[in-house]
């Protein structure tokens, strides 16, 4: 098979769309969620979209399956809240090493299948990373805002369980994505070195921050440049932007990204802005339409969907990106050696 | 050598690590790139990069003082002082015996990460032990500096911190140290770098950009021979390392080159200078550095500079005999220097631009003169010359390099020039319509403070923008009328005295009723973000925005106006505020109160019969007539006076700072001047009255005994619930209770030293001298200060005289280092201003020096202090805090005021459910 880095030179790769959205089409209800396995949990389930991986894993498979129909060449696994950290609202911190070997497991079956099926278009499969609900560089506390509600250590810790159980489940990539507070995804890419290094395993990394509103910063205040700096001391897949813009408002951020980074870039934008119901209303057309003018100013090397976007949106943007070319992605200049 | 080609590695093929070249797709060069906020990115074109070094624990005694106190507010504002004067880069050390170094470097890291005009510069994490630069590095979002890492202890350590810095995503300083020692010739400075780099991008594959070497900066010109290379030294390592390491930098600590000539500032100015001009010509590019002194090297005067470059660049056996020797005779004849008049040689243009820069106003009327004979209409000499010299002003001041006197006196220059070509555009019946905007001034209603709404109208006008100033004392009608028929485009307010928030709240609701949609600016003492936002910003649908200072006051006027973005600015600021708001109401729901029946419960109670407070040695009212000035020379307290002229520092440590230094010593020289000239004309006339009576407190009441009958003073208590054993203050506690029968004692007083400022100041204008009229306003309000605690010594140690011998120094006296407090209405510990009627009313302070109230109760002249004194030892200052309506009530009442009354003079103190 060939790598996905070699790939990324020849044509636009698509990532999957939205999980939740396709997950709510399914209305589970508490039992559904609890499934035969935590039927007596003594907390209440119903929410814990990752948990599905283990009690709903079909109803994951076929997230999957539709998604790589559409025609995506990755799908991310349903992991996104599957640390520590975010599992201790539902008293799971014991399951995420199994959470996410599973979810990993989940999605590369479904990737192997298609591979096999279309082996001139091999698919990939990225381990999802998640912000967490805590910050590190920001205190939640107005009148303290000194205090933090996590330190960098705790973090790294949980990351590192969470990507110890991607790896093993066998994924192709690591996904750091929704960063909204960059202190959060370095203590992940931390957790990922060390994990790399352990287990002597050369996994491609994608990193996706989020700009929060039309301020172009992320929730911690870091213009899109700054993000960039800040995190691409570790040789990085891709960086890019994901989640809260739709793709029109996330075009300012990703010609900064395109213009200054020597990494790939990617995107995920929603499908448009939500409405006052919070429901995102952009049909595949419109989106597509938009993510046109990355594709025409040759911005980006990975193209998907994030809250709201469906196998549809995804077609959509299949279609579309087979006419464009890829961004070209620059070198640094060489390291010099200094004997004389 | 041009560093520009060093750095792209263009002039020198390096062999490559990577052969893996590819035919397609651009290759970028390595830059060192950083980031707080906001990206710094170095290049071969950026300037040098600036280190900020006060939030240094070693560098700085005052630093230090803050954290060792746990002030982290002040300390941030030290950083915050930094940013704002131009340093790219905040180096935070917190490297002290006396503190717990990871603690202190991850709280105020953890702060700083809070404040967005700080944390938007790279941190650079400064210390020596490798526990401490980890926890910051766990605490910062962005890319910082690692200060510093060397191979003192050999290669397994080295690698290991460099390895965990990258991991961290750091770059790193790396100093010229090794097994042996520190690198002290051009030899073991390139060995040790050499050895360095390699280790780095070899073992590590730490980005050879992100290295920047400390080569290690010593002293020249000590008298020993070893010592003479070092400057040299430096600058050739400093070429090695560009030259032969690709794509790193190069920093180091300045100052230390000059230390032997500790003292003679001249002198080491003007090395600091060439040392880094040859310094950055070989390639060093960061450093901490006074910006200040960057661009003097051209004005070096030509012997000094001889013989400095003789010391620097080691060019002669004697340099540092002949430099010693001229040492002595720069210092000497330093004050009578003889002007250089070189400049004025130069093409026309160059010269109008100096002067405005420079601030000199003694050729600009010819300068202007020619200029106006060399073109057709003399509109086109504002236009274009001043226009061009004043936005250099602009641009100076903008990325720090100026500070607010010079702009002040630049400004002057501006003015003067305007003048005397006004007759020939009227003539020529034309109007300069060329302004960026126009901008609205007042002091509102009933306040009289001009000193800062002077100073933003002052550097906006430098800025282009035409002032309207309507003075102090301006009624909202009259502010509205003229807002309306000069069309202007920003209304900016200013105030004092609390009550000028009141009317600041009415203006806003006013304009919103006539649906005005112009910007508000509010500035001023007693104006804050807090009150901005929750009373002013809701009340007005167009902008509010809190402006503190005048280098602010530039890009916000900058940002209301700007065609293409003031709409997002604008919305962005209303967010701003909305949230401000939010989090701001939010945070005072929830402090815990007390009843006033529990406040007055968990009262201060002393022990009477301990100490008794003597009767005053002279009793009833007394009156100084015409102090003469020389007396209050000593008791002036400097910090405020540079603080009103935004150079924030203590005196006199701040006359050798490294960034506002020179302007300071330059301010203060001006302001000596004009004080000596003040007193020796009697230009000023300092007056006061005061006397002390028998009193006794009766609940939160003192009652008084003069001549005149009885009086009551009434004050306000704390009611934020303490913790145990703390009592909630109220001023009366201070002075013994009626049923206690021990007879006590209250006094009052009122000084000024502010007639004859009017005066002056207008004067000043009316020579076009808004920078002579500011200083004189600001140095009548020092001596009103001083005045007061002169007064308050002569009545401790001889009108009432219970401290009869009394020997403190100046800074004693300021630190309040005496028995007594003299607090006054309308700050802290009593914040009601109705107060001052009374004290009016026991000292007939009118009729017998003068000095008036006004309709909200500012004293006039501005530069007056009237306040009380209490002699008990225990008496001490302190903030009332929020009120509850309890009190509130029990205070209307024992004034005898209507409510509504008492509710809007105690505003500032009551809690917005109250």
């Amino acid at each position: 098979m060939p790598l996905i880095k070699d790939i990324l030179k020849e044509r636009i790769l698509v990532l999957d769309g939205a999980m939740g959205t396709m997950l709510q089409r399914h209305r589970f209800t508490e039992s559904d969620f609890r499934g035969n396995r935590f039927k007596d949990w003594s907390v209440s389930l119903q929410g814990n979209n990752d948990l599905l991986t283990l009690t709903q894993p079909d109803a994951i498979a076929e997230v999957h399956r539709k998604y790589f129909e559409a025609g995506a060449d990755i799908v991310e696994t349903n992991t996104f809240s599957s640390t520590s950290v975010g599992m201790s609202d539902y008293n799971m911190e014991e399951l995420v090493y199994e959470i996410n070997i599973e979810a990993a497991r989940i999605a590369r079956k479904e990737a192997r299948i298609f591979t096999e099926q279309q082996p001139h278009k091999p698919r990939f499969v990225a381990g999802s990373i998640g912000p967490t609900n805590k910050t590190a560089s920001m205190s939640p506390a107005v009148d303290d805002p000194g205090f933090r509600a996590i330190t960098f250590d705790e973090l790294r810790i949980a990351y590192r369980e969470q990507v110890e159980g991607l790896i093993d489940g066998g994924v192709d990539i690591l996904l750091v994505e929704t960063v909204f507070d960059t202190l959060n995804a370095k203590a992940a890419l931390f957790a990922i070195e060390e994990a790399i290094e352990q287990k002597q395993k050369d996994i491609p990394i994608m990193i996706s921050g989020t700009i929060t509103d039309a301020s172009g910063r992320t929730l911690s205040g870091q213009t899109a440049e700054a993000f960039m700096v800040s995190v691409s001391h570790i040789p990085l897949m891709s960086i890019g932007f994901n989640c809260a813009l739709g793709a029109d408002q996330l075009t300012p951020y990703l010609e900064v990204l395109s213009a200054k980074s020597e990494f790939a870039i990617s995107a995920h934008p929603n499908a448009g802005l939500p409405n006052a119901f919070g429901n995102y209303e952009q049909t595949p057309e419109q989106m597509a339409e938009q993510i046109k003018t990355y594709l025409e100013k040759n911005l980006v090397n990975i193209v998907g969907g994030c809250c709201g976007t469906t196998p549809e949106h995804i077609s959509a943007i299949a279609k579309l990106v087979i006419d464009y070319k890829p961004r070209i992605i620059p070198r640094l200049s060489a390291t010099p050696l200094t004997r004389f | 050598m041009d560093v520009s080609d060093q750095n792209t590695g263009s002039s020198s093929e390096p062999e490559f690590l990577d052969h893996s070249r590819e035919k397609d797709g651009e290759t970028r060069d390595r830059y060192l790139k950083l980031s707080g906020l906001e990206a710094l990115v170095v290049t071969p074109q950026s300037n040098f990069i600036n280190v900020g070094e006060r939030t240094n624990v070693a560098g700085s005694r005052k630093f230090l003082r803050l954290i060792k106190e746990e002030k982290y507010e002040e300390a941030l504002d030290i950083a915050r002082h930094q940013v704002e004067g131009g340093a790219q880069i905040i180096d935070v050390n917190m490297d002290d015996g006396m503190i717990d170094g990871k603690e202190a470097m991850v709280k105020f890291l953890s702060l700083v990460m809070a404040e967005p005009d700080i944390a938007r510069v790279p941190i650079m994490i400064d210390s020596s032990k490798w526990e401490i630069l980890e926890a910051g590095l766990q605490t910062v979002q962005g890319k910082c500096v690692v200060n510093s890492i060397s191979l003192k202890e050999g290669e397994e350590d080295f690698i290991r911190q460099a390895k965990l810095i990258r991991r961290y995503g750091a770059a790193v300083i790396v100093m010229a140290f090794d097994e042996l020692g520190q690198a002290d010739n051009y030899e073991r400075r390139i060995e040790i770098a050499r050895r360095s780099y390699d280790l780095l991008v070899e073992k590590v594959g730490f980005p050879p950009e992100d290295i920047i070497f400390d080569l290690n900066i010593f002293p020249v010109a000590t008298g020993m021979e070893e010592h003479r290379r070092n400057a040299l030294d430096f600058i050739e390592a400093t070429a090695w390392v560009r030259t032969h390491l690709l794509f790193c930098s190069v920093s180091g600590g300045v100052s230390n080159v000059s230390f032997s000539f500790r003292g003679n500032n001249t002198v080491r100015e003007a090395m600091h200078s060439v040392f880094l001009y040859h310094a950055i010509k070989a390639g060093m590019n960061i450093g901490i550095v006074n910006p200040a002194i960057l661009e003097i090297y051209d004005d070096i005067p030509k012997d000094l500079l001889d013989h400095v470059e003789d010391v620097i660049l080691n060019r002669r056996d004697d340099a540092t005999e002949r430099l010693l020797e001229f040492a002595q005779t720069v210092e000497a004849t330093k004050e009578r220097k003889k002007e250089d008049l070189v400049w004025r040689k130069a093409p026309l243009q160059d010269r109008i631009t100096r002067a405005l820069v420079k601030g000199i106003d003694q050729y600009i009327e010819e300068d202007v003169e020619e200029a106006r004979l060399s073109v057709t209409r003399p509109l086109e000499v504002i236009e274009g010359h001043l226009m061009t010299g004043m936005n250099v002003v602009g641009d100076l001041f903008g990325s720090g390099k100026m500070f607010l006197p010079q702009v002040v006196k630049s400004a002057r220059v501006m003015k003067k020039a305007v003048a005397h070509l006004t007759p020939f555009i009227e003539e020529a019946k034309e109007e300069n319509t060329n302004y960026a905007g126009k901008i609205l001034m007042a002091t509102v209603k009933g306040d009289v403070h001009d000193i800062g709404k002077n100073i933003v109208s002052v550097v906006l006008s430098c800025n282009n923008y035409e002032i309207i100033d309507l003075g102090v004392m301006v009624p909202p009608e009259k502010i509205i009328k003229a807002a309306r028929e000069h069309q202007v485009d920003i209304i900016g307010l200013s105030g004092l005295i609390t009550p000028s928030l009141d009317e600041m709240v009415f203006l806003a609701k006013e304009m919103e009723r006539q649906e005005f949609q112009v910007p508000l600016l509010i500035g001023g003492a007693t104006t804050s973000k807090a009150h901005t936002a929750v009373k002013i910003d809701t009340q007005y649908s167009a902008s509010v925005v809190h402006v503190n200072d005048a280098s602010r006051a530039v890009t916000v006027v900058g940002d209301l106006l700007n065609k293409e973005h003031s709409k997002a600015y604008k919305n962005g600021i209303k967010l701003d505020y909305e949230s401000f708001r939010e989090k701001f109401l939010e945070r005072r729901r929830k402090k815990e109160y007390l009843t006033i029946e529990e406040a007055r419960h968990n009262r201060l109670k002393i022990d009477w019969s301990a100490v008794v407070t003597p009767p005053p040695k002279k009793p009833g009212v007394h009156i100084l007539k015409d102090l003469d000035l020389k007396n209050l020379v000593d008791y002036i307290d400097w910090t405020p006076f540079f603080r009103s002229w935004d150079l924030h520092g203590k005196y006199p440590q701040i006359l050798e700072d490294s960034v506002v230094g020179e302007q300071a010593r330059d301010l203060f020289r001006d302001a000596k001047k004009m004080l000596d000239e003040v007193i020796k004309d009697k230009k000023l006339q300092a007056q006061a009255v005061f006397g002390i009576f028998p009193a006794n407190s009766q609940g939160d009441d003192i009652e008084l005994n003069s001549s005149k009958g009885n009086f009551n003073f009434r004050t306000l208590r704390q009611q934020l619930k303490k913790k145990q054993r703390i009592p909630n203050l109220a001023l009366a506690d201070f002075i013994a209770t009626k049923q206690s029968g021990t007879q006590d004692y209250v006094g009052c007083f009122c000084v000024t030293a502010g007639f004859g400022t009017r005066a002056l100041a207008e004067e000043y204008e009316k020579n076009m001298d808004d920078y002579s009229a500011i200083m004189i306003k600001a140095l009548a309000d020092r001596l009103a200060e001083a005045f007061a605690e002169y007064l308050h010594e002569l009545v401790r140690t001889e009108y009432w005289g219970y401290d009869a011998i009394e020997d403190l120094t100046n800074e004693e006296l300021i630190g309040e280092k005496y028995r007594g407090i003299r607090p006054a209405p309308g700050y802290p510990a009593c914040p009601d201003h109705l107060e001052k009627l009374t004290i009016w009313e026991v000292l007939d302070v009118e009729e017998n020096i003068g000095v008036i109230l006004t309709e909200n109760l500012a004293m006039w002249p501005a530069a007056s202090v009237s306040g009380y004194y209490f002699a008990h030892p225990q008496a001490r200052y302190f903030g009332l805090g929020k009120i509850q309506t309890d009190q509130l009530v029990d205070y209307a009442k024992r004034k005898g005021i209507d409510l509504e009354k008492a509710r809007k003079w105690l505003a500032p103190a009551l809690n917005d459910n109250s």
